[in-house]
């Protein structure tokens, strides 16, 4: 460890002020602080200092989604295998190894792209990289199909970092999830590549294989909205079983995701509650009035019952991981429960009633992530007003 | 009425090193020091020349503000040194004491006997009144104002403060005597707030005609800005509440009972690099050497007049601020933590569980300076609120001070705040914002605009 150390030492002041790469400061600077703290003492105000900071904070945002990460990689391989008819000759290794061979590159190719972008407007600017990306560059991956074209992908990356948060200013400063920006570029600029029943599932056949009869590769939303019905049970979608983005399916891995979350204190339970809520609230009015849908389809969709909806499609991804996003979250605390029971709300009214987007949650976040600074902002205003209210009142007793 | 105020919101960091309830003993030190730095915002002017005795009492510097507030040597000697610094900024008047003190001698009389005039020009001649400060902005009171009520904070809650309860110990004449010149100053009340987590001590309850609320809860309870908040708040600038420390009280109640500025406080050394921490009895303005020598492990250490939170950092040759009760010895973090953020983290402090201090709730912690981190934007949201009990929006009031918004800033109740009431803000702070500095900068630009 002293050895990395004396490195850094070594080749410091070829990046300081006037050396040949000047310019490079803050790509050397990201590598040195991301291998050492760097020694820097209080030199103002408090002398103690809570141990944390952004990289810690990232750090566990990404170890909770390590659970989804793995089953989802299982999950492409199981899906896939399960679509040639080969599901039980395959080991749990197998099914693994088929999703890591698919998966790991759009890992590889999210981070790649987004951190090269940062590391370029970091250099444009001056600034010191920000650990913002990390946590977005393991998100994107994960709410994507998996049969994404890997270029495809990067260009929603390029769209996420440079439009999602670097013209806001960067880490900290932009008002839309960066990861659903990528995701919601993707859907209305590639809707083939993003929606239907052919690109959930990974069906490319080696010589000899073939894919069973009647295969559906249909989500489970997908179903729903144009037939009313699914093939698959409650557990299934629960567990994970199911075709879907590639993080997205296992509610289980999820909420363990969200254990890590909320017991480290990052991740906001009142938001989470609060979403779940909203979507209870929602399901909860279609489940009264599904029976005057106009078609029968609706009227199924509409009759599922409310907790049912919300381990189907992104919801239980998007509230735990996505709608979480301090950064384009509320803010306030009150705040937090309006805008996270919104966003479970709109959730399931936009996958129940617009078929063409099967996916609510995504763009439910989106739009709350606008209406964020407003309800911020109102709920500022009655602490002020209040505060004025209190001064009235003891003017008029003096 | 009183009224008990249990605050929930705040955190009480398990920092080694708490004194002993012990009085240690040690050698009187030869140089003590007036620090114009002690204070918010003055412009110091002197009274004295290097060369010159002075006694304990005679008046060293003035504020070029109003130069009827005065401060005043706390032994007799001779003026050694006036230390300045940048653009000659004045930093310190230093006193060669002599070996027997010799006092100012200023009359004997009970404050219940004297008019609130008379008691005024006595704290200000005697160099006592910068013991009252006021709010709005935590600076010393203007003998012109009368305040709507008097705030005396018989709690501190600070990590490792002295106990209040232990400090006041055998000085309840003083104490009651100081109330006494203290109850004509105000039109209003004279709040005491006592601890509510154990018996307070008799000092406090046998005083008479104040009211008395019990307090509990973690830090910031103790804060005396709190206190305020809850029973008597400060709504708009011109809104003034006067506050000070029992300590003072007593050094007050001295001048009136025996007629001399004698600023005697007992003083914590505390702090994990501390070796037997204990109390000590130590004149405002003493140099710490005397008391530090030869208890104090390692070399790689900073030493801090006051908390850890709030106290500012001076050398082994410093001295004893002028509000402080404490003396903190900290190691410096000054050393790289190779992959640092990745560790499990067992001997830091955090709010966060994502670090695993939280498995050992009872251990005390052997903290250093250092940041953990670098200073980024503000990403994280809702840990300040878990720190910071009052009814004021945090984070959206230092982004009003950051865009110099002052109107908001009003709006937002920066009149009820001064840095040590966002202390514990900028301790769990994971973007390491400079919340004391900034809250002070919004402080300083609502003082000069709106007065």
């Amino acid at each position: 460890m002293k050895f990395l150390h004396s490195i850094i030492d070594k080749v410091e002041p070829n990046f300081e002020k006037g050396a040949k790469f000047e310019k490079l400061w803050p790509l050397f600077d990201g590598f040195k602080t991301f291998a050492m703290v760097p020694g820097h003492t209080a030199h103002t105000g408090a002398h103690i200092r809570d141990g944390i900071d952004l990289k810690r904070t990232m750090f566990t945002v990404i170890v909770a989604l390590i659970p989804a990460l793995i089953f989802g990689m299982w999950n492409v391989g199981y899906q896939h295998y399960l679509a040639l008819g080969l599901a039980n000759e395959m080991s749990f290794i197998d099914n693994i190894l088929f999703g890591a061979i698919k998966v790991i590159p759009m890992v590889v190719i999210s981070y790649g792209v987004g951190l090269a972008i940062e590391f370029a407007f970091c250099i444009y600017k001056g600034h010191q990289i920000n650990e913002g990306y990390l946590v977005t560059g393991m998100l994107i991956p994960l709410i994507m199909p998996v049969d994404l074209p890997l270029w495809m992908l990067a260009i929603s990356v390029v769209f996420a970092v440079v439009i999602g948060k670097e013209v806001f200013g960067g880490t900290g400063m932009n008002i839309l999830n960066p990861a659903l920006t990528a995701r919601v570029f993707a859907f209305f600029a590639y809707p083939t590549y993003m929606s239907g029943d052919k690109v959930w599932i990974n069906t490319s056949t080696a010589e000899g294989q073939s894919v069973v009869d009647g295969f559906s590769g249909a989500t489970v939303l997908g179903d729903l909205a144009t037939s009313g019905t699914t093939q698959y049970s409650a557990m299934d979608m629960f567990l994970g079983f199911i075709p879907g983005s590639v993080g997205e399916t296992s509610v289980v891995m999820i909420l363990l995701g969200a254990f890590i979350l909320i017991l480290a204190g990052i991740g906001s339970w009142q938001i989470m509650l609060s979403g779940v809520l909203g979507a209870l609230a929602m399901g909860g009015i279609f489940n009264l009035f599904a029976e005057y849908a106009i078609s029968p389809e609706q009227q199924a969709f509409m009759a599922v019952p409310a907790w049912q909806q919300m381990i189907m499609g992104g919801f239980a991804f998007g509230i735990v991981f996505m709608a979480t996003d301090p950064v384009s979250a509320s803010q306030t605390p009150r705040g937090k429960w309006i805008y996270g029971f919104l966003v479970g709300f709109f959730a399931i009214m936009i996958r129940v009633f617009n078929p063409a987007y099967p996916e609510g949650i995504m763009l439910a976040i989106l739009l709350m992530n606008v209406f964020a600074p407003l309800i911020d902002h109102y709920v500022v205003q009655g602490n002020i007003k209040r505060r004025m209210k209190r001064a009235e009142l003891q003017t008029v007793k003096a | 009425m009183s009224k008990d105020l249990k605050i929930t919101k705040g955190v009480n960091i398990p920092l080694k090193g708490k004194a002993e309830q012990l009085i240690g003993n040690a050698d009187q030190p030869k140089v003590f020091a007036v620090k114009p730095t002690d204070f918010v915002g003055l412009f110091p002017k002197l009274h004295v020349k290097e060369g010159v005795e002075v006694k304990a009492g005679d008046p060293l510097i003035y504020s070029k503000d109003d130069n009827r507030i005065q401060w005043v040597s706390p032994v007799s000697g001779e003026v050694v040194e006036i230390e300045r610094g940048d653009k000659r900024k004045m930093l310190a008047v230093k006193i060669l004491a002599d070996s027997n003190t010799s006092y100012r001698e200023f009359p004997v009389e009970s404050p219940v006997e004297m008019a609130r005039e008379a008691i005024v020009k006595r704290l200000l001649d005697s160099g006592c009144w910068p013991f009252l400060r006021q709010r709005p902005y935590g600076t010393i009171a203007s003998p012109d104002d009368t305040p709507k009520s008097i705030f005396i904070s018989c709690i501190n809650t600070a990590p490792l403060s002295a106990d209040q309860d232990f400090v006041v110990h055998g000085q309840e004449e003083n104490f009651h005597t100081g109330i006494e010149a203290l109850k004509k100053l105000t039109d209003g009340k004279v709040h005491l707030t006592v601890t509510g987590m154990s018996t307070p001590s008799d000092v406090f309850k046998k005083t008479k005609g104040v009211e008395i609320h019990k307090v509990s809860g973690p830090h910031p309870a103790g804060n005396v800005g709190v206190h305020i908040h809850q029973i008597d708040p400060i709504l708009k600038n011109s809104d003034k509440v006067w506050y000070l420390n029992p300590q003072d009280v007593i050094i007050i109640g001295r001048l009136f009972k025996e007629g001399k500025y004698d600023p005697t406080r007992v003083v914590a050394l505390t702090g994990p690099k501390v070796k037997n921490p204990r109390y000590y009895k130590m004149l405002i303005g003493a140099q710490i050497t005397p008391y530090v020598d030869g208890q104090v492990e390692g070399n790689n250490n900073r030493y801090i007049s006051g908390d850890v939170l709030t106290g500012s950092k001076i050398s082994h040759e410093g001295f004893l601020g002028f509000y402080d009760e404490e003396i903190t010895v900290l190691e410096e973090g000054n050393e790289p933590e190779i992959f640092g953020w990745i560790k499990p983290g067992g001997n830091k402090f955090s709010i966060s569980r994502s670090l695993f201090t939280w498995v050992f709730p009872k251990k005390t912690l052997n903290l250093d300076t250092s940041m953990h981190g670098e200073e980024r934007a503000f990403v994280v949201t809702g840990e300040y609120e878990r720190v910071f009990p009052f009814d004021i929006y945090p984070v959206q009031l230092l982004k009003s001070i950051m865009i110099e918004d002052i109107e908001q800033m009003e709006k937002l109740g920066i009149y009820e705040l001064i840095e040590e009431d966002m202390a514990l803000c900028e301790v769990v702070c994971t973007s390491k914002i400079p919340v004391q500095e900034t809250l002070r900068k919004g402080l300083d630009l609502a003082k000069q605009e709106l007065g």
